[in-house]
């Protein structure tokens, strides 16, 4: 791994740059450091950061774009007929073209052609990787005399090193926007050439959803349906199974743990959900898939109705049975905010606790629970590993939770597990439902969280 | 009458000591005189907060139609002791209840005794104004309502129209009955809060310094409020500010760390106090 | 309201005569006390089914998984013929590796059941032996040539329907046509168990294997790897970030529009369904930057940006803990705000942020969806070795494993579960011994 030896290299070189700093200003100072103007080590760690920030940088900048780069050297040198491949041709190509020079195939006999462009790819990578190299020790080196030379007792080191230190803080802090810029836009820019192929109106209230594309042009349906509603409508119905299991449970266990429930069996029950909180996904989803739609389905034919094995029923149980410590913890928050002048007014009445509790508290703590609820919701729409492993495929538009319906989350999986070639209309409407996906949960959130500000600050 | 009762105080209290450990003033048993027997009557309450002793053996007789105030320094168990007048205390954790408190003959913590009964007899109004987020009209029909003292909705108009009333509130509320009853004033709030109370009808009704969070012009009109109710109420008022006891109340208990200093007339109290701290209190001394 | 005309009236109460309130509240007691235990016991209710559903969930995962942690193993004698492994007796590696180890086995059950006779019968008797069989004897004979020509006495795994009969999870009472055993099979098995033959042993495999095709050969170490590396890379990014990022926002950023965004924003990842990470993670790490599919590193990225709010808002919650007369005492002996924070907050609430970073670990740790989509979920047989290398994680492991047909993996998921479980137990527990040790110290 040369980039490992790469990095090491420079941090040892970063870390002797702030030793060198150190001693230097020492030295500099003369007669102890009471004329610096910081301490000794802030000048090492100045010396440190000239000779370490800007070659890592150019390490990652590298890193990032190489890919980039090398792929538009190696197709100027294609032979001609490659201006007339697809895109789909071509990155087919690049990426014989990079397992070649890889090793990746060996029993293969390949084209000539094409192991020459392996050898002048990894030539290219070769070359690319020993410059960069070259470059960033070069800089590191630079910039350990620079900020070496730079040393003198009037250099305001600590404030130079803090600036530095201030710039990567904002630039951490920004994060969280690139990321949401980084989800935006990939979705969108996907998503866009998702629509040119397929209309938008037809995707958003088209109702029948069955994206296999032909792979030929001649086969019959070759065209793919992209209507929406099925999914949406499936989502929502397991949602609504969910909430119907977790709202009543957690809303209630939440009021009796925060009104009735003495603080020993407080301490052991609560726990106990966080545990159920902690459990993965994926646990939940092999659950409902070996227990619960076995279960649902004998007791089922018990009793002579016929349960589908992948039935929206036992994923939408079992998506409340997770939701159920979400509810319960955000109503027993809200319920415990409610001021206790509001109990002793009720009380100090003459009503009993239950009657306190409905007809005072609920009302006093609703904006709060139903901002909670509605977190609920966008968790329970976002939900993946449960439906994909318990719920169906058919996108069945129903309303009956004893059949199989389909989720827009486990399209998305679908659509984009396994081998596909990345252009496909049937790959991009993944990106479409994301966008759909992403836009619903981001407003149920920017509500319920409006919602709750309001309720704590009602009472703050 | 006042002047009657006060006087026979008067002559019993004198038969006690300086003994500091004592409380000086009325003593037990001689309010309950024949014809006008005492709404409560409190002997040796003590009561607990975990390991730490909270209030030690409280004497006191509260006499119908009265305001009787009880004032003190902060932390000194006045108001430990009224919550004792409805148990509000219970629902403190970790709260021990020792001695005896009878209501109207009964004892208000044996076991037959029903809290929710006994609030809806004492009712309670708080420091803070503490109306529910409901309407107006909601909050004064609630205790009704929960109790089922309204038989039909014009009934109902009725209790909610006379509380407010007689908190003296009506006038300001009758168009607004249902916007919320956190929009109004401070002072309006409180009377609110007095609206609730007497909208079931209670025959004492505790305030834990009603006025505390008020300015001092709500804080007038709520004083007058107390003593309009007197005619039809047992009242039983704490409160921190000493001219206040002396305007309102009939009768004025000294609490100091736990312990009763000083019960008795409310002029006496202010013109004359027996005790060395219940002067030193009164007069600005401490506390 | 009767005496509200006459105070007089009132005046003179005698002792407990009941007012009209009174009454009417005594009359309703009854009623309001049977309401006031219902809703109590709807709350108990709520809870136990809460708690039955745990309850339900573990003793399902643990019922149908404990028995993984055994492998029905059969004795043979196997005579290793040193025609047969080493004809030219050089004692290569390469041809000790690759020696018919198979043909020694099914010699040795021929030896062991002389009288079976015809194809089918035979395929079926050496079929009871897995596949894992040769790798062992392979192992064996590698690690010592010496073995060659000696008759030695082994434990050899059997294949997963056997293994599967012999557990009990394949009734016996039930048609020869509706079981994967046939009754010949059966007879077999009964017959080595009556002799001592047939041993459950701990099974090694699984915790060392990779995954497998073979139910009885598969195990869990290639993910538990994978795991691992996509965790460092996680954390090595969104703990730094995090922290620099809640530092920045608590103690240095000025309150602006800007600010408020960042806030907004955060708040909002948050609770962005986490399959949409992983759309990032396809569009933005492997189509567009060209990072190898189904990579620990990238696995690792995207699972660090979807941990990352957690993380900024558990540390500034740690930050805000930290009571402002730490800031004014730095202050006051000259600290620039940096020193302060660095020198005096930072360490203060370093355990609150390391309990918030714990916790986003483990939840990073149970996360499948993101990580289907940038291919994590493909067949991998070795242990992954680097950052780059394609590999799997537990709970895809889990994912793959719940999706596959044969009966013998249910129980290897459910032992791949209770092993994730056990993961996040630790972690959790981690969190809240951090948590109680460096409970508020001032």
């Amino acid at each position: 791994m040369p980039i490992a030896v790469l990095l090491a290299t420079l941090i040892g070189l970063t870390v002797a740059g702030y030793y060198m700093g150190r001693s230097r200003a020492v030295a500099v100072g003369g007669h102890g450091t009471r004329h610096l103007n910081s301490l000794p080590s802030y000048y090492g760690l100045y010396v440190a950061a000239w000779c370490g920030i800007p070659a890592v940088s150019i390490v990652v900048l590298w890193l990032a774009l190489e890919p980039e780069i090398i792929r538009a050297l190696l197709v100027a040198t294609l032979p001609d007929v490659a201006g007339t491949w697809s895109d789909g041709t071509m990155a087919l190509m690049l990426n014989d073209i990079r397992n070649l020079a890889g090793g990746n195939i060996v029993s293969r006999d390949v084209d000539p052609e094409l192991r020459t462009a392996a050898e002048y790819y990894a030539f290219l990578r070769n070359t690319g990787f020993a410059a960069m190299a070259v470059v960033a020790l070069a800089i590191a080196a630079g910039g350990l005399t620079y900020g070496r030379r730079a040393i003198h007792p009037d250099l305001r080191a600590r404030n130079r090193v803090e600036g530095v230190l201030m710039v990567f803080l904002i630039i951490s802090s920004t994060v969280a926007i690139l990321v949401t810029i980084g989800i935006v836009l990939s979705l969108l820019f996907e998503a866009i050439r998702f629509f040119q192929r397929v209309s938008p109106v037809e995707f958003l209230f088209g109702l029948e959803w069955s994206p296999q594309t032909a792979l030929r042009a001649d086969q019959v349906g070759s065209s793919g349906k992209f209507g929406s509603i099925p999914l949406l409508m499936g989502t929502a119905l397991i949602s609504f199974i969910a909430m119907c299991v977790a709202v009543p449970v957690g809303l209630l266990s939440a009021i009796y743990m925060a009104e009735y429930a003495p603080p020993r069996v407080r301490s052991a029950v609560k726990p106990a959900l966080e545990i159920l909180a902690g459990i993965p996904t994926v646990v939940y989803g092999f659950f409902a898939a070996l227990t619960m739609a076995p279960f649902l389905r004998d007791w089922g034919s018990q009793i002579g109705l016929s349960i589908s094995s992948e039935s929206a029923l036992a994923a939408g149980l079992v998506m409340g049975i997770m939701i159920i410590p979400f509810i319960s913890s955000i109503s027993d928050d809200v319920i415990t905010a409610v001021p206790q002048s509001m109990r002793e007014g009720s009380l100090g009445l003459g009503a009993t606790k239950s009657e306190t509790i409905r007809r005072v508290i609920i009302p006093a703590a609703l904006p709060g629970i139903v901002g909670g609820v509605l977190l609920a919701v966008s968790r329970a729409i976002g939900e993946t590993m449960i439906v994909v492993m318990a719920a169906g495929l058919a996108a069945n538009l129903t309303v009956n939770p004893l059949q199989a319906v389909t989720t827009v989350t486990v399209q998305i999986v679908t659509l984009l597990v396994g081998d596909q070639e990345f252009d496909s209309a049937k790959t991009l409407a993944a990106f479409a439902l994301g966008l759909v996906l992403f836009f619903v949960t981001l407003v149920l959130n920017i509500v319920a969280l409006t919602v709750v500000k309001k309720y704590r600050e009602q009472y703050e | 009458m006042d002047e009657a009762m006060t006087g026979m105080n008067e002559e019993v209290g004198l038969s006690f000591g300086a003994d500091d450990s004592e409380p000086l003033g009325q003593t037990p048993g001689s309010a309950s005189g024949a014809e006008t027997p005492a709404k409560f009557v409190s002997r040796g309450v003590d009561v607990f907060y975990g390991a730490k002793q909270a209030l030690f053996s409280i004497d006191i007789d509260i006499m119908p139609n009265e305001v009787t105030a009880l004032i003190g320094p902060s932390g000194c168990g006045k108001s430990t002791f009224l919550r004792c007048l409805n148990r509000m205390n219970d629902i403190i954790d970790g709260c021990r209840f020792s001695g005896s408190i009878v209501l109207d003959g009964e004892d208000i913590y044996a076991r037959a005794i029903d809290v929710v009964h006994l609030r809806a007899r004492v009712g309670m109004v708080f420091q803070k104004p503490n109306p529910f987020p409901k309407s107006v009209y909601e909050n004064v029909a609630y205790g009704p309502r929960i109790h089922g003292l309204a038989s039909s909705t014009a009934d109902m108009d009725e209790v909610v129209r006379t509380s407010l009333e007689r908190a003296g509130l009506w006038e300001e509320v009758k168009d607004r009955l249902h916007e919320p009853g956190t929009g109004l004033s401070g002072g309006q709030q409180q009377r609110l809060c007095i609206a609730r109370a007497i909208a079931v009808e209670p025959e004492v009704i505790l305030m834990d310094e009603p006025c505390s969070a008020l300015d001092p012009i709500a804080t007038a009109r709520i004083e007058e409020l107390i003593d309009e109710l007197r005619t039809n109420y047992t009242i039983v008022i704490v409160t921190h500010n000493v001219q206040q006891a002396a305007r309102v109340s009939q009768r004025t208990a000294f609490f100091h760390l736990g312990k009763l200093i000083e019960f008795g007339d409310t002029d006496q109290i202010f013109t004359n106090p027996r005790a060395e701290r219940t002067r030193d209190y009164i007069t600005g001394r401490f506390g | 309201m009767s005496n509200a005309a006459s105070p007089a009236a009132a005046a003179p109460r005698l002792a407990a005569a009941p007012t009209p309130t009174s009454v009417r509240v005594k009359a309703s007691l009854t009623r309001r006390y049977r309401a006031e235990r219902r809703f109590r016991a709807y709350g108990i209710v709520a809870i136990l089914v809460a708690l039955g559903f745990l309850v339900l969930l573990f003793s399902s995962i643990i019922g149908n998984g404990y028995s993984a942690f055994w492998q029905a193993s059969l004795r043979l004698d196997i005579t290793l013929d040193a025609t047969a492994i080493d004809p030219d007796g050089t004692r290569d590696p390469d041809t000790l590796a690759t020696a018919d180890y198979a043909g020694l086995i099914r010699e040795a059950l021929s030896k062991r059941f002389p009288g079976v006779s015809g194809r089918d019968a035979r395929r079926k008797l050496f079929g009871l032996v897995s596949q894992g069989g040769t790798y062992d004897l392979a192992r064996m004979v590698s690690a010592d040539p010496g073995l060659i020509g000696r008759t030695i006495s082994v434990w050899l795994p059997l294949s997963d329907d056997a293994d599967m009969l012999i557990k009990g999870h394949i009734p016996r009472d039930v048609a020869e046509a509706e079981r994967r055993v046939s009754d010949q099979e059966i007879v077999w098995l009964d017959e080595l168990a009556a002799k001592g033959d047939v041993e459950k042993k701990f099974n090694v495999r699984f915790f060392t294997n990779g995954d497998s095709r073979e139910p009885e050969l598969a195990g869990i170490w290639g993910a538990t790897v994978g795991s691992l590396l996509t965790m460092l890379v996680t954390i090595a990014i969104s703990f730094p970030l995090g922290v620099a990022s809640a530092v920045y926002l608590e103690e240095f950023a000025r309150k602006n529009r800007w600010t408020d965004l960042i806030e907004v924003n955060i708040n909002n990842l948050a609770a962005v369904p986490s399959i949409v990470f992983g759309l990032l993670g396809l569009a933005v790490f492997l189509n567009f930057f060209g990072l190898p599919r189904s990579a620990p590193l990238v696995g690792g990225l995207v699972l660090a940006i979807m941990t990352l709010p957690t993380i900024i808002i558990a540390g500034r919650a740690a930050l805000t803990s930290v009571p402002p007369s730490i800031r004014e005492a730095a202050y006051g002996l000259g600290a620039s705000p940096v020193q302060a924070v660095f020198h005096h907050v930072l360490p203060l609430a370093m355990p609150g942020m390391l309990t918030g970073a714990i916790i986003g670990m483990a939840r990073a740790l149970g996360e499948t969806a993101p990580l289907l989509m940038i291919g994590m979920v493909a067949f991998i047989v070795d242990i992954p070795h680097g950052f780059r290398d394609p590999a799997t994680v537990l709970p895809v492991q889990v994912y793959l494993w719940a999706d596959s047909p044969e009966r013998a993996f249910v129980e290897k998921t459910s032992a791949a579960i209770m092993v994730l479980l056990a993961f996040l137990i630790v972690m959790n527990a981690a969190a809240v011994y951090l948590r109680k040790k460096f409970e508020v110290r001032w």
